[in-house]
C-alpha cells in the first residue's frame, strides 16, 4: 500500500485517547512511584534470585499443566455439540473472573485440612499449581477453542483418507494451524501465574513467594520502597519479553486459515467422541465445578440464613452497608469500568484494525501491561501522583472504575479487534468510492459487524470489573466497598454468621458473573474473538 | 460532522466528565476554614454506626467522610506517601507497632485533644500530643474448648507453654511479615522472654511444630477448629482476647458460654491512635473529630463495631462484650523505640526460625 497521510492522522485521533488513558492512569502513576524507590539508590538484586526462579518455574509448570488439561476442553467446546454447552462455557469461566480471596477459602475447604477430597494439598506446590488451572483453564478454552471452532475440519478429514491416523492428520493438519492460539493462550496464562499474589499466599502459606507477593511485602509492609521498584523493574523486564512474544506470536497469527462458521464444524459426539466428552466433563466437574460448588453449599449451611442476614443491616452486622448496597456498588463500579474500557478498547482496536504497523502493535503491547503489573504498585502509584488538580482523583468514586478498566481494556481489544480485522477491506473501500466519510463507513460497515464483539466485550469487562479485588482494595474508598471487597471484610471478621454471609455473598457474584457470561453466550460472534 | 470533529469530541467528553467528577471531589474538601466537612483516612477494619456519625453531625454540623483502605500497616504507609498532600484530615488507625516510624515521618501534627487528660498514662505513648490513643486490643493466642475438654488437658497460658511437647503440633500463627496479628505475637514473645531468649523460643515453636500461615483469615477460619465457622485441625490460633466476644455475638444459636478461651500469658497489647495529618486542609474540623473519637458516643460504639476496649475509662460498653472478652491485666510491652530499632532484625530472624 502506498502511504496514506489521513489514514495516519485518523489513526493518531483515534490512538490519543487510549494512549492518553493508559499514559495518565498507568504509566505515570507506576513510574512515579518507581522513580521514587530508584532515588534512593538500587538494591541486591541477588538477593531475589530464589523469588525470582520460583516465580518463573511455577508460572512454567502452571502454563503446561493447563495447557495439557484445557487443549482436550477446548476441542470439546470447538468440535462438539451437547445439551447445556452454552451454561458449561459460562461456568468454566467463572473461576477466571472470581476474586483469589474466594477461591482460596473454596480450595481450603476441598484439599485443606479436613478437606472434603480427604488429600492435604495445601502450603505445597501441588496446591499453587492445581488452582492455577482452576483460574485459568477458561483462558486456554477460550482462546483457543475460539480459533479452534472456525477451522475446517475437512482439512484433518482430508488426512485422514489419504492414509493419516487420527493422530498423526491432527499433529500434520490441525496443530500448525492452532500454533499461534495456543502460544497466544501460553502467554496470557503464563503472564497471569507469573504475576500470582493471592493462590500463592493462601495456598501456598508463607514459605513460597512471587515477585508480585514480595512487592507486596516491601511495598505495604515494610515501605522498603527500593527493593519494591527493583522488583517491579525485574517484573516488568519479564513482563516486557513475553508481551514481545505475543506481539510477534500475533502477527503470524494473521496468516491465511481456511476459516468456516462455527455452526458448520460441532457435531454430536460419535463413538469414541462420547468418551472424550466425558472424559473432559470428568475434568471440568472435579476441577473447575467442586470449588465451585463448596463455595455454594457452605452458603447454604443455615439454610437461607446467611441469605437472610445479608439482608439486614443492624448492629450485628460486620458490613458497614447493607449486601445489598454493596451488590450495587459492584454493579455501578462495573458499569463505569466497562464504558472507559469499552471506549478506550474499542478506540483502540479501531486504531489498529488496518495494516497493524510496529507502532500499533507495540500500543496493543502496551495495553497489555497492566495486566503483568503489581496491582500494589499501582495502587500506591496513584496515590502519589493523582494529587492535584485537574487529576486530584485520589477520593474520587472515580478511581475504582479507572483502575477495574486498566484490566478490563486488553480483553475489549482482544475480542474486537480480530472481528474488527476480519472485515473485508473491500466493503469499506467500496462505501468510500461511493462517496461515504470515514464516520459514515465505520457506522455503515464496521459498526454492524462489530457490535456484537462490543457486547461481548461489553460483558467481559463486566464480569471482570465485578471480580477484581487487588486494585480496588489499595485505593482509599468512601462507604462504597464493592462485593469481593465485603467478602475481605466478612471473612477478616470471627463468628460463624461473617463466614457464612461471606459465602453467600461469594455465591452471589459467582451467580452475576455466571450471568453476564451467559448473556454473552447468547450473542454469537461472526468470527473468532481471542477471548 | 467530520472525522475530525468526531474524534476530537470522543477523546475530550470522558476527559471533560473526569474534569467535572474531580472539581466536585474536590470541592468537598477545600475552603479551609468554613468548610462542613471533615475526611477521616483508616484501614479496611474501621467500623463506626451511622447514629454516631450522625451524631456527630448534629453536635457540630460537620460530616465525616470516610476513606478506607488496605490493612493497617499498608493505610499507614499510604499515609506516609501521601505525606504535606493528605487524602484527608485525621488518621484513625496506626498502632504502637508502627508508631515510631509514622512520628520520624512527621505525619502529625500535635494536638492535646479534648478530654483526653482522662487516658490512663499506659496509652499515652508521645507525650507530645501527635497522636491520641483512640482504644486498645491484646492479641493472645485462643485455644478450642472443646479439644482440651475432651482430651483432658490443661490449655496453655503461658508462652513457655507453647513449646512443651503436650502442645506439639496444636498452635497455628500468622506470619510476622505480612500480619499485624502475627507481629504483636512476635512481640509478645520479646517482652515475655527478652530480646535474647525469643529468637531461641522461636526455635523451639517451631520445632514443637508451630505451623505459620500468612493472614489472621487464614489461621482463624480455615485451620483454627474453635471456630464455629471453621473445620480445622488446630486447636491453637494467635488471635485476639475480643474473639470469644465475636463468637458468641455472630453465633447462629445464642450462646451461653464462648466456645474459644484465651491463654491469657500469651497477650500483647496493640494501641491504636488517631492523628491530625499535617498540611490537613480542615484541621480545625479535624481537631473536633479527635475529639469526638475519645468521647463516650464513639468510644461506646466501638467495642461491638471493631472489637477492641475503649482507652476511656468508665466508658459504658455492651453486656456482652464485657461478659465475653477476657480480661488481661497489664501485659508486658515493648516500647515503640525498641520496635522501631530491631522489627525488620526480629522479623527476620522469626522467618529464618519458624518458616521453614
Amino acid at each position: 500500500m502506498i502511504s496514506d497521510p489521513a489514514g495516519a492522522i485518523r489513526r493518531a485521533a483515534l490512538l490519543a485517547l487510549p494512549v492518553g488513558f493508559l499514559g495518565v492512569f498507568f504509566a505515570y502513576p507506576v513510574a512515579s512511584i518507581v522513580g521514587l524507590g530508584l532515588a534512593h539508590g538500587v538494591p541486591d538484586l541477588g538477593q531475589f534470585r530464589g523469588i525470582l526462579w520460583f516465580t518463573v518455574w511455577q508460572a512454567a509448570v502452571s502454563t503446561a499443566l493447563t495447557l495439557a488439561l484445557a487443549l482436550p476442553g477446548a476441542y470439546v467446546f470447538a468440535r462438539l455439540d451437547f445439551p447445556g454447552k452454552s451454561l458449561l462455557r459460562a461456568i468454566v469461566t467463572v473461576p477466571f473472573v472470581l476474586p483469589t480471596v474466594v477461591v482460596g477459602a473454596a480450595f481450603l475447604a476441598l484439599v485443606g485440612p479436613d478437606g472434603l477430597l480427604g488429600i492435604r494439598l495445601d502450603r505445597s506446590v501441588p496446591a499453587i499449581l492445581v488452582a492455577h488451572v482452576f483460574f485459568n483453564y477458561a483462558v486456554v478454552v477460550r482462546v483457543v477453542g475460539g480459533l479452534w471452532s472456525h477451522l475446517d475440519p475437512r482439512q484433518e478429514e482430508a488426512a485422514q483418507l489419504l492414509g493419516a491416523s487420527r493422530v498423526r492428520a491432527w499433529i500434520a493438519v490441525t496443530l500448525p494451524a492452532l500454533a499461534p492460539a495456543i502460544g497466544a493462550a501460553a502467554l496470557l496464562v503464563f503472564l497471569f501465574t507469573f504475576t500470582s499474589f493471592g493462590i500463592v499466599q493462601i495456598l501456598g502459606g508463607p514459605r513460597f513467594a512471587t515477585v508480585e507477593v514480595e512487592i507486596y511485602r516491601q511495598t505495604a509492609q515494610l515501605l522498603d520502597l527500593r527493593a519494591a521498584a527493583a522488583l517491579s523493574m525485574l517484573q516488568f523486564a519479564v513482563v516486557s519479553v513475553l508481551l514481545l512474544g505475543q506481539a510477534w506470536l500475533g502477527r503470524r497469527r494473521e496468516s491465511m486459515l481456511s476459516l468456516v462458521a462455527a455452526s458448520s464444524a460441532v457435531r454430536r459426539p460419535r463413538g469414541k467422541g462420547w468418551f472424550v466428552l466425558a472424559a473432559n466433563l470428568v475434568v471440568m466437574l472435579v476441577l473447575l465445578v467442586t470449588p465451585l460448588a463448596v463455595l455454594v453449599v457452605r452458603s447454604f449451611a443455615d439454610g437461607l440464613g446467611a441469605y437472610r442476614a445479608l439482608g439486614q443491616n443492624d448492629v450485628r452486622s460486620t458490613l458497614f452497608v447493607p449486601a445489598r448496597d454493596a451488590i450495587g456498588w459492584s454493579l455501578a463500579y462495573g458499569s463505569a469500568a466497562t464504558v472507559i474500557a469499552l471506549v478506550v478498547g474499542g478506540l483502540a482496536a479501531a486504531a489498529m484494525t488496518r495494516r497493524a504497523g510496529r507502532l500499533t502493535r507495540a500500543i496493543d503491547g502496551l495495553l497489555m501491561l497492566p495486566l503483568g503489573v503489581s496491582a500494589v504498585t499501582v495502587g500506591f502509584g496513584f496515590l502519589v501522583t493523582l494529587d492535584t488538580p485537574p487529576l486530584d482523583l485520589r477520593s474520587s468514586p472515580l478511581l475504582v472504575p479507572l483502575a477495574q478498566a486498566l484490566v478490563a481494556v486488553p480483553f475489549v481489544v482482544r475480542t474486537v479487534l480480530p472481528v474488527l480485522r476480519a472485515v473485508d477491506a473491500r466493503l469499506r473501500e467500496a462505501a468510500a468510492v461511493l462517496g461515504a466519510s470515514p464516520w459514515r463507513v465505520w457506522r455503515e460497515v464496521d459498526l454492524p459487524i462489530a457490535w456484537r464483539a462490543l457486547l461481548v466485550a461489553a460483558g467481559f469487562a463486566f464480569a471482570i470489573s465485578l471480580g477484581e479485588f487487588g486494585a480496588t482494595v489499595f485505593i482509599a474508598r468512601p462507604d462504597t466497598p464493592t462485593v469481593p471487597v465485603a467478602i475481605f471484610r466478612l471473612l477478616g471478621r470471627p463468628g460463624e454468621l461473617n463466614y457464612g454471609q461471606a459465602m453467600a455473598l461469594s455465591t452471589i457474584l459467582m451467580v452475576l458473573c455466571a450471568g453476564s457470561l451467559l448473556a454473552l453466550e447468547r450473542v454469537r460472534l461472526g468470527r473468532s474473538a481471542e477471548f | 460532522m467530520t472525522l475530525k470533529h468526531w474524534a476530537a469530541a470522543a477523546a475530550v467528553l470522558p476527559l471533560a466528565a473526569l474534569a467535572a467528577c474531580s472539581t466536585s471531589a474536590s470541592s468537598t474538601n477545600s475552603g479551609s476554614g468554613t468548610s462542613k466537612n471533615v475526611v477521616l483516612v483508616t484501614h479496611e477494619s474501621f467500623a463506626v454506626s451511622d447514629s454516631v456519625l450522625a451524631a456527630f453531625r448534629k453536635q457540630t454540623g460537620i460530616s465525616v467522610k470516610v476513606l478506607r483502605s488496605g490493612d493497617a500497616g499498608a493505610a499507614v504507609n499510604q499515609a506516609i506517601l501521601t505525606k504535606g498532600k493528605p487524602q484527608g484530615d485525621v488518621f484513625f488507625g496506626v498502632d504502637n507497632t508502627f508508631l515510631s516510624r509514622a512520628l520520624k515521618e512527621k505525619l502529625f501534627t500535635a494536638y492535646d485533644a479534648k478530654g483526653a487528660g482522662t487516658i490512663p498514662a499506659q496509652f499515652v505513648l508521645d507525650p507530645q500530643h501527635r497522636v491520641t490513643p483512640i482504644d486498645y486490643g491484646d492479641v493472645c493466642v485462643n485455644y478450642d474448648k472443646k479439644y482440651f475438654t475432651e482430651k483432658k488437658l490443661d490449655p496453655p497460658q503461658t508462652f513457655a507453654d507453647l513449646a512443651k511437647p503436650a502442645y506439639k503440633n496444636l498452635l497455628v500463627t500468622e506470619n510476622a511479615a505480612t500480619s499485624s496479628p502475627g507481629l504483636a505475637f512476635l512481640l509478645g514473645s520479646v517482652a515475655n522472654l527478652g530480646k535474647d531468649a525469643a529468637p531461641a523460643y522461636w526455635k523451639q515453636l517451631q520445632a514443637n511444630g508451630a505451623e505459620v500461615v500468612d493472614g489472621w483469615e487464614e489461621a482463624y477460619n480455615s485451620r483454627f477448629s474453635g471456630a464455629s465457622s471453621g473445620k480445622g485441625d488446630k486447636p491453637l490460633v494467635v488471635s485476639y482476647a475480643t474473639s470469644p466476644v465475636a463468637e458468641v455475638a455472630y453465633s447462629k444459636k445464642k450462646l451461653t458460654e464462648a466456645p474459644t478461651g484465651v491463654a491469657t500469658g500469651t497477650c500483647f497489647r496493640q494501641v491504636e491512635f488517631a492523628g491530625l495529618l499535617s498540611g490537613a486542609r480542615n484541621s480545625e474540623n479535624g481537631k473536633k473529630l479527635i475529639d469526638f473519637l475519645i468521647s463516650p458516643p464513639f468510644q461506646q460504639d466501638m467495642p461491638m463495631q471493631m472489637f477492641v476496649s475503649p482507652v476511656q475509662p468508665g466508658t459504658k460498653v455492651p453486656e456482652v462484650f464485657s461478659t465475653f472478652s477476657v480480661k488481661v491485666g497489664e501485659p508486658k510491652t515493648v516500647s515503640a523505640d525498641d520496635i522501631a530499632a530491631n522489627r525488620d532484625q526480629w522479623i527476620k530472624a522469626w522467618t529464618q526460625a519458624m518458616v521453614r
